[in-house]
């Protein structure tokens, strides 16, 4: 049996930057529990981030994006080595970290998927995804930890 | 979430994405339109209308699975992508790549 994915959402008491709520995960390193993360996230969303379309589409994949990478490159598939996510949101902004336990990555190595070159490669498109579907992409120093930031006035 | 896979009396294998098509069930997606190709199958058609969402895992299947059928002489066509999935395919350039119609029936009818 697959160790389960398990949530805590909290209220920040000092809203920084209009971000009211936290909702922390620990999802374990499987890939078969990506799309049920994913879901939990975007239904805590929708009770106050405004862009419903944005959440339907951009925070799902996204997200899904980075859970992937964290499990398939940072916990090797190790359901035992768990993917830590933390969703800061309010009704203007969302932001989400994804960490893994691996030794990262620097993004800045991976190639233009977009090239003629590259564009029939069946793999190497996930980062590029993820910044053309959100408005502000961060990693940690390590390369282990994503921060994908959507914004909506 | 499922892929509904069925023959069009043209001979057209039509596999429907009912969900999503992400990183955890790219394997069986690909395996069921290789099942097909094996068999005999050489016309296919994704039918996207009822999909949430595709990752880049679903992308890159799509990618392979479409090599796979041109090098085996056949055709792969997609239809019926929301507006968020198209712009999907118009991000990563992989509008150029495949023959992407509106509707199922549109694209039945170019095989």
């Amino acid at each position: 049996m697959r160790p389960a994915l398990s949530a805590h959402l909290a209220r920040l008491g000092s809203a920084r930057r209009g971000l009211a709520a936290e909702l922390t995960l620990r999802v374990p390193g499987d890939i078969g529990v990506v799309e049920e993360a994913v879901e939990l996230v975007a239904r805590h969303l929708e009770t106050s981030f405004v862009d419903r379309r944005a959440i339907r589409f951009n925070v799902r994949v996204a997200l899904a994006e980075a859970l992937a990478n964290a499990i398939l490159y940072g916990s090797g598939e190790d359901a035992a080595r768990p993917v830590a996510v933390r969703v800061l949101f309010g009704r203007h902004a969302v932001e989400m970290e994804v960490t893994d336990e691996g030794g990262g990555f620097d993004p800045g190595l991976i190639p233009d998927p977009t090239l003629p070159a590259n564009r029939s490669r069946p793999y190497g498109r996930g980062l590029f995804v993820i910044r053309g579907l959100v408005d502000e992409v961060r990693f940690s120093p390590k390369g282990n930890s994503i921060c994908m930031v959507v914004r909506r006035a | 979430m499922a892929f509904k896979v069925r023959k069009d009396p043209r001979g057209v294998v039509v596999v429907e994405v009912d969900g999503q098509l992400i990183v955890s069930n790219r394997q069986e997606f690909k395996q069921k339109v290789l099942d097909a190709l094996e068999a005999g199958d050489r016309k296919f058609l994704v039918d996207f209308t009822p999909t949430g969402y595709i990752d880049s895992s679903g992308l890159g299947v799509l990618v392979s699975l479409s090599k796979k059928i041109r090098d085996e002489g056949g055709d792969l066509r997609l239809a019926g992508l929301n507006e968020d999935l198209k712009t999907l395919f118009e991000l990563t350039k992989l509008d150029t790549l495949f023959a992407i119609t509106d509707s199922p029936a549109e694209a039945l009818a170019a095989f």
